[in-house]
């Protein structure tokens, strides 16, 4: 029996819902090296910025038991750019929907990166990245306030027009109170996890292997907690999720659906094997026939 | 189309202290320059492992690698006959239409092997490299007499000196006229002193921490006079008036 892999976002069909991460996938183009990514439900845009940025200092990367830390610090060739250069790149190799991450230092740059965005045709969701744990002054900031949360969101809801899903940060004590704000707001949709503000300490230096000290955490050791925050964010709001946080393999993508997605973005995974997403869309019909599952929206909140 | 593919280790000995040999046999098409690197998916290890070739034939690719940490030690105690998944053929690489007719290959610890294979294909080109190489002490000094038999010129410094000149690669160059051009490999503080005193033009391969090592990550990204680059994308080979120090 053929399976139905296919999903909806906010009246955004994807033919599944396997979603390369933001910043773990470029601007697409790189891995259409490695296989034909339009086997992909959508790609998230690598994290954009009004200007462009450099990001943090050197060494940005410490590898963890079962995962890495990243400071990348959000380097981006800045919004103009990545309309005028990234996207014409990207649409000669992806025909489906594109899912643009967008951050900001001030809820006006947030708007203003928003605003422009939204014109862009391929670009079907935007992903307000209120999270990043790697640049002072905003990203995560926005996203650890219910109050700032909620603003950034009216604001932004006002000036586009496409589904727009709110970012969340696991760095929180009450992740389903934030969700409600942005829900509040006027979210579209709530995407999370990001990273866990992690860090590690080289034993030869004895100094912290990252530049910037502290960084995110992500790949499989974080899963649990992702799935967790699905599942409380699913019981806390009524709009679509797409879970972020470990995902490796279909079952997790499963688990991640019966917790409360809709939809699943992939990070580390693709780094440590620029297959994966390919992978786990393989996989995920034999996995679904073991588990007796038809339709993937059948699942989705069925653990509650 | 690029592919990731799992490699048969045919011989892993070891070649001076801490330092081993690897030979791997797989699918060899995708490389396509000197100086490119291969990525290991070390067991136990969440991150690949970046490691320059050091040569290649149709069907095996040879690296050498020292024991730094964790993965590295992992792979020194590696058998014959077992598989590792690699990604192949990544990174820029040397450019050797710029050599000229004597160009210098600069080498300094584990930057040694990636100049074996450019080292072959100038000879191939009939240019005259000139090796230098550079270690701490005579025991970890290799492959001095694998260049000679390519046919290269070949000089070695040991900062304590215990074997060769004493001191460092630049106390070789000092003494060296007439060379056209340079590539260098090695430590930091060895390229930046390569690049303060040799005065032609030339290219040098860095190492940066990598989240990915295909340009996705922006793990490893450098500032140059032309603006972001990735050491695993754009690099880890560089031209000399790219880099700022
Ligand atoms: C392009 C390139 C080519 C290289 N070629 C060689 C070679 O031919 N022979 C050789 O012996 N070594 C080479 N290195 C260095 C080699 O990658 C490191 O020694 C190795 O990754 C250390 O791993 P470990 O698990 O033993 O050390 P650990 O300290 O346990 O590693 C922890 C993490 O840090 C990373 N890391 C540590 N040191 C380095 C380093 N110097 N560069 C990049 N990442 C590092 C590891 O990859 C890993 O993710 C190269 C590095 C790069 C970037
Ligand atoms: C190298 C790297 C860069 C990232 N950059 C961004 C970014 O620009 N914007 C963003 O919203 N999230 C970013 N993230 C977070 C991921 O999109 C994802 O939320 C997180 O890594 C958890 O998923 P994972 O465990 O599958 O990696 C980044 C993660 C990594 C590892
Ligand atoms: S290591 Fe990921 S972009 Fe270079």
């Amino acid at each position: 029996m053929v399976k139905d892999l296919s999903v909806t976002l906010s009246g955004v069909k994807l033919d599944n819902p396997i979603i390369p991460a933001s910043g773990t996938f470029g601007f697409g183009y790189e891995f259409a090296d490695f296989y034909d990514i339009n086997c992909l439900g959508s790609i998230s845009l690598k994290g954009t910025t009004k200007d462009e940025r450099y990001g943090n200092k050197l060494p940005r990367i410490a590898e963890c038991e079962r995962g890495l830390i990243n400071s990348i610090g959000l380097q981006n060739p800045g919004i103009d750019k990545v309309i005028s250069e990234e996207l014409p790149k990207i649409r000669k190799v992806f025909k489906k929907p594109l899912i643009a991450n967008i951050s900001g230092f001030s809820i006006e740059e947030y708007v203003h990166n928003c605003e422009k965005i939204d014109k862009e045709e391929q670009i079907e969701i935007i992903e307000l990245n209120i999270s990043c744990p790697n640049v002072n002054h905003g990203g995560m900031a926005f996203g650890t306030s219910p109050e700032a949360a909620k603003e950034v969101t009216e604001a932004v809801k006002k000036v586009t027009t496409k589904p727009l899903y709110v970012k969340l940060t696991p760095n929180v004590t009450n992740i389903a109170e934030i969700a409600k704000a942005c829900e509040q707001g006027g979210a579209d949709g709530i995407v999370l996890i990001n990273t866990l503000l992690g860090m590690r300490i080289n034993l030869k230096t004895r100094k912290p292997v990252i530049a910037n000290k502290m960084g995110g955490f992500s790949g499989p050791a974080i899963f649990p907690v992702a799935l967790r925050m699905v599942y409380q964010v699913y019981e806390a709001v009524n709009i679509p999720i797409i879970g972020v946080g470990g995902i490796e393999k279909a079952e997790d993508v499963i688990e991640m659906m019966l917790a409360g997605a809709t939809a699943v973005e992939i990070g580390a995974a693709n780094l440590v094997n620029p297959y994966a997403c390919k992978e786990i869309i393989e996989e995920l019909p034999k996995v679904m026939e073991k588990y007796k599952i038809e339709k993937l929206t059948d699942i989705i909140g069925k653990a509650h | 189309m690029y592919k990731n593919d799992i490699y048969e280790i045919l011989e892993n000995r070891i070649l001076a202290k801490d330092v081993y040999k690897m030979i791997l046999k797989g699918e060899t098409k995708y490389i396509k320059a000197p100086g490119q690197f291969i990525n290991l998916k070390i067991n136990g290890c969440y991150l690949r492992r970046p490691i320059s070739i050091s040569d290649y034939d149709e069907n095996t690719i040879t690296i050498i690698y020292k024991i730094f940490g964790k993965g590295t030690e992992i792979m020194s105690k590696m058998n014959i006959g077992e598989k590792i998944d690699i990604l192949t053929g990544l990174g820029n690489g040397f450019d050797t239409s710029l050599s000229g007719q004597t160009p210098l290959l600069i080498a300094g610890g584990v930057g040694v092997p990636p100049m074996y294979r450019l080292c072959k294909e100038l000879l191939k080109d009939g240019k005259k490299p000139i090796v230098v190489l550079g270690f701490n002490s005579k025991e970890d000094a290799f492959y001095e007499d694998e260049f000679k038999n390519l046919g290269a010129e070949v000089y070695v410094s040991t900062a304590d000196g215990s074997y060769g000149t004493k001191g460092f690669v630049t106390d070789v160059i000092r003494n060296l006229k007439d060379y056209t051009y340079y590539y260098a490999c090695g430590p930091m503080p060895m390229l930046k002193a390569v690049y303060d005193i040799v005065q032609t033009d030339g290219e040098l391969s860095f190492e940066e921490r990598m989240g990915c090592g295909f340009g996705a990550c922006m793990g490893c990204s450098i500032q140059t006079t032309e603006g972001t680059k990735r050491v695993c994308k754009e690099g880890p080979v560089f031209r000399k008036e790219e880099i700022i120090w």
